[in-house]
């Protein structure tokens, strides 16, 4: 690289005294290219310019035009009056050498990223909160272009496209769930059900009811989500979980009614399914109790479900938020990742979003529209502290390419979808149920793509190493966050699930399970 | 120098698309789902619990596969991304050059096909990516440990309030210290995420130099400071160099001191949180650290504590025993989650490609020519009459500056607005003016991040000279921009300052608004 005077040539007086520091920690790395004591001569001699090629400006003769322009002879000119003394910086910090060479960094990244084992790679049965669903081609596609994928807050008329897409987006997320406001992208579905009920309360505090304070929340829940309502809810509600009936995983009834009864709860909320799994097929009833007493109602729906589905507003809920990573986005690990939020025309309920909105409006030119950052001093850009909550840079091309997704899939898509994952969710069931010592589906009702499967006599810990060794991953854990369910998993099969890897399942579980 | 073209007589695509839902026809498909395996079918009725089923279908569009992709690749012709503009303008958002071969690592099924509870024996090459990521920030910030689980800028901010109140709520100070110190040209998630978690907020105004006054800090500290948010440099890209003191001070009634370092690029191995006297810091990795901004997202924020705070960062934490990396549980004192699973991994990924790629005395750099960058199209900017540069004269910026078009408005009543209408028909993006509320009049805040060329710096500088003269010879050629925009007309603000009007929906848009007009 040297040889070709490219990189690494400025190394100042400093560095050059530290040159045996700078150079001295070579780490043999797969893919590393490790320079020999000549080259590294060669670059201390050739003084000037660390020339880089995502900096232009680091090519010697620029970046002295620059500096001669300016009349200063180092850019330390520059800052030197502001940056000195104590809060000066100029140590060596414990950072690998740069890895220069396109090649060489792509070899070293997928070196480390090469050992990791994918679900395309392995049979998963791991859902929970993140869906191993076909990403159609056109959704890498279209979140590919450099125009949305390095697109950032321009507005209405920089980025007038982007603007229609975000709308599109809104509009198809109020037709899946069957409601009229929806905000842009949350950071994932957990940020989605605590600023909805924060939301909740403060639609209810506007309406003077200032003494609810409390959330009533399902006890089968996702706990990650739960967690995360503990954490964002915790300073303005106490949170408080409502028992489930242990034979069908539904919500106690009673309990939530006594719970209601001692006053002050500012919403319920429930998913269905639920994170384990179940049809919460007492839903109209919780909303009914719910708002006998004065709370509203925020229910998270499974978005990949209500092709079949009825959407909750339907069945009394008041805000219905949730997770969009099923609509087209990878699992990225977790990162594909992103919530919605949607609610009722009513000023109410638009007064109290928490995030940008853009809104639609026309334009001189009759037939013609545009977008805006909507009624801005609701949130904290407009308001700073008196916002409704904080927000940020969120999910934005998430919520782009699930209106790419929606487009693509229409009517009929979804209703193959939510079909194909309840008849899938039956099949492994139905074959699970045959296997001696598991209990298939726990609380015995009807499930949408996940189901609690109950070992008896095993640990799920060596259940799932003994999968792992057959290239399955199986499904998830749920002994730390259940310990009353015994020793059960959380399995999840969706329209990417096979039939034939169901079977495999099957098998290898019915092997593990003999040698009990 | 290279050549530049100073007027492109840019147009941006305009292909009038119309609303993707009144598009395509009945039974037209986009996709097809796979079918049930035979042996795997059953009636699917009778797996829908009674009263369930949905009646009516989602009204989604109806087309093939090539009309989405077509709508949607012309709808992003008529978005400017950064890879298509020189995106000066959108200061504070570091808008620098996000390298594509990070994209095909976040892309390769080797991140994309991931589940998050896999088993940790599974995903050592991404844990590794995560723990060397933590440790070459405890590097660059001085500071001791690092949680990537924020899913952005200001969701970490949001963590180190959350770490503020554990802190103080341990040391039974939690009902007494109420108040958190902020600035106000620091990013309104600050204050935003203060009060979310239920502080009252004390807002410092910029002094006569431009930033916050250590007297007028003083005045406000007391036995109820919880904590100092403060962002150096702010918008105005002066760096405070008191900023030692404001810590100490801080420090001296008991507070802890948070630095907003969402922007690190003008301070990159210059300058870091530790030797400020900071307990806690944030960097924006998809800022400073190079991921392409998504049009708002998926970002990932990196929440900086020292050592005596580490205990309350979120719940989990990648570690490594020497031989294999995992995940720790956080204790009782852990905040808990931020965000399902463990934020947003694939920004990480790209963030750590880019240390690598750079190094030590690559970072430096960033930070230099950032700063040269900056210094360098100021001294040409400010040539143009009529752009001024509010505060301290004389005081040289690092990575932005904050400037006003007052003189230009007072002399011709053309606005920012205007100015930034305008300049979107030099096919440059629109630029950012200021976060609310304007405090220096008619702003414009632009950030010449270090991926952009001299030559790109004279031609964004040219394309201002040239709506300066507009300004004077034209003015309402500029007022009634943008003219070549794929919108090329000024859309009805009431329709979104109006909540009667208001609508983020079509089916909103068809009930309630359009039937009322």
């Amino acid at each position: 690289m040297a040889g070709r005077g490219r990189p690494w040539l400025n190394v100042k007086r400093i560095l050059f005294e530290n040159a045996s520091l700078l150079y001295g920690t070579k780490r043999a790395e797969p893919g590393f290219a490790v320079r020999t004591s000549e080259t590294m001569e060669r670059r201390i001699n050739v003084d000037d310019n660390f020339v880089h090629p995502y900096m232009p400006n680091s090519a010697p003769l620029t970046r002295k035009a620059m500096l001669d322009f300016l009349g200063v002879s180092s850019v330390e000119d520059l800052y030197r009056e502001r940056i000195n003394g104590p809060l000066r910086f100029d140590g060596r910090m414990n950072l690998p050498e740069p890895i220069l060479g396109e090649h060489d960094l792509k070899k070293h990244v997928m070196g480390i990223l090469n050992t990791n084992t994918t679900c395309e790679e392995y049979d998963s049965f791991l859902g929970a909160g993140c869906y191993n669903h076909h990403v159609p081609a056109i959704c890498d596609e279209v979140n590919s272009r450099s125009e949305f994928l390095t697109g950032y807050c321009g507005d209405t008329y920089s980025d007038h496209g982007k603007m229609q897409a975000i709308f599109e987006f809104t509009s198809m997320m109020g037709e899946l769930v069957d409601m009229d406001v929806v905000s842009y992208t949350n950071y994932d579905a957990s940020q989605a059900v605590s600023s909805s009920l924060r939301m909740a309360m403060r639609v209810l505090v506007a309406e003077g009811h200032t003494d609810r304070t409390r959330f009533l929340l399902p006890a089968t829940m996702h706990p990650e989500v739960l967690a995360q309502v503990r954490e964002y809810c915790g300073p303005v509600a106490s949170i408080e979980l409502v028992g489930y009936d242990k034979a069908s995983g539904l919500m106690d009834l009673a309990d939530l009614r006594g719970k209601l009864d001692e006053g002050g709860v500012a919403a319920v909320f429930y998913e269905n399914p639920s994170y384990l799994g179940f049809f919460e097929t007492r839903a109209r009833e919780i909303a009914n109790l719910a708002h006998g007493a004065g709370a509203l109602v925020v229910a998270q729906p499974e978005v990949s479900s209500l092709g079949v589905i009825e959407s909750p507003a339907n069945y009394g809920a008041d805000i219905v938020c949730g997770e969009i990573q099923p609509l087209g986005m990878h699992m990225q690990y977790g990162g594909g990742c992103a919530g919605f939020m949607a609610a009722p025309y009513e000023e109410k309920y638009i007064q109290q979003f928490p995030t940008y909105m853009y809104g639609i409006t026309t334009t001189q030119n009759k037939g013609e529209y545009g977008w805006g950052r909507a009624l801005n001093y609701r949130c904290s850009h407009g308001s700073r502290e008196n916002g409704n909550e904080y927000f940020g840079t969120e999910t934005g091309l998430w919520g782009i390419t699930a209106g790419v997704y929606l487009a693509l899939m229409g009517p009929e898509g979804m209703r193959e979808l939510g079909e194909h994952i309840l008849q899938k969710c039956a099949y492994a069931i139905k074959v699970l149920s045959g296997v001696p010592g598991i209990r298939a589906n726990r609380f015995g009702g009807a499930n949408f793509q996940e189901f609690v499967v109950t070992f008896d006599g095993k640990r799920v810990a060596d259940v799932n190493a003994a999968l792992l060794a057959e290239g399955i991953f199986g499904g998830k854990d749920l002994c730390a966050d259940f310990p009353e369910l015994g020793e059960s998993a959380l399995y999840c099969v969706t329209e990417t699930t096979s039939r034939a890897q169901i079977d495999r399942l099957g098998a290898a579980l019915k092997k593990i399970m003999g040698g009990r | 120098m290279g050549t530049i073209r100073k007027n492109r007589n840019f147009h941006q695509a305009r292909w009038d698309e119309p609303f993707i839902m009144d598009m395509g026809n009945p039974g037209e498909r986009g996709i097809i789902i796979s079918e049930v395996e035979e042996g795997a079918q059953s009636d699917v009725a009778s797996l829908i619990p009674a009263g369930f089923a949905r009646k009516t279908p989602p009204k989604l569009p109806e087309l093939g596969q090539m009309q989405v992709l077509r709508h949607y690749l012309r709808l992003s012709q008529e978005t400017i991304g950064a890879d298509l503009n020189i995106d000066i303008g959108l200061g504070t958002c570091t808008m620098k050059y996000s390298p594509k071969i990070n994209e095909q690592f976040v892309r390769s099924s080797k991140v994309n096909a991931l589940h998050p509870y896999q088993d940790e024996s599974t995903v050592q090459g991404m844990l590794e990516i995560i723990y060397n990521t933590t440790e070459y920030l405890k590097e660059i910030s001085g500071l001791d440990d690092f949680s990537l689980q924020p899913a952005g800028g200001s969701q970490a901010i949001y963590a180190n309030v959350a770490v503020i109140r554990a802190y103080h709520e341990e040391r039974g100070e939690g009902e007494q210290r109420n108040e958190i110190i902020t600035t106000m040209l620091s990013h309104p998630g600050n204050p935003g995420a203060a009060a979310t978690h239920g502080y009252k907020v004390i807002t410092l105004m910029p002094g006569k130099d431009g930033h916050p006054d250590l007297d007028a800090l003083k005045a406000v500290l007391s036995e109820r400071t919880a904590a100092l948010l403060i962002t150096n440099p702010e918008d105005t890209g002066i760096f405070n160099p008191q900023i030692r003191e404001f810590t100490d001070a801080v420090h001296a009634v008991g507070g802890l001191c948070c630095y907003d370092q969402a922007n690190l690029n003008g301070l990159f191995c210059l300058t870091r949180a530790k030797e400020a006297g900071f307990d806690m810091c944030h960097y924006n990795l998809h800022k400073s650290f190079s991921s392409p901004h998504g049009c708002q997202g998926p970002g990932a924020g990196a929440q900086g504590v020292v050592k005596k705070l580490a205990k309350y960062l979120p719940s989990p934490m990648v570690r490594y025993d020497g031989q294999k990396y995992y995940l720790e549980e956080g204790g009782p004192a852990s905040l808990g989650k931020l965000r399902k699973f463990y934020g947003v991994p694939a920004v990480v990924v790209r963030a750590y490609a880019f240390i690598r790629s750079l190094g030590q005395e690559g970072l430096k750099q960033v930070a230099e020519l950032s700063i040269l960058n900056n210094n360098y199209m100021l001294e040409k900017l400010l040539k143009i009459k009529g752009l001024t540069m509010p505060y301290a004269d004389g005081v040289r910026r690092l990575e932005q500056a904050r400037l006003s078009w007052q003189e230009m408005t007072d002399e011709t009543g053309v606005t920012t607005d205007d100015i930034c209408r305008r300049i979107v028909d030099y096919g440059f993006q629109d630029y950012f003016t200021s976060h609310h509320p304007r405090v220096i009049p008619e702003p414009f805040t632009p950030e010449p991040v270090e991926s952009y060329s001299r030559d790109d710096i004279d031609e964004y500088v040219a394309a201002f000279e040239s709506i300066a003269r507009e300004c004077r010879e034209n003015p309402e050629l500029v007022k009634t921009a943008p003219h070549k925009a794929a919108l090329a007309t000024q859309i009805d603000e009431d329709g979104i300052n109006n909540i009667k009007r208001f609508a983020t929906t079509l089916r909103a848009f068809r009930k309630y608004v359009e039937k009322e007009a």
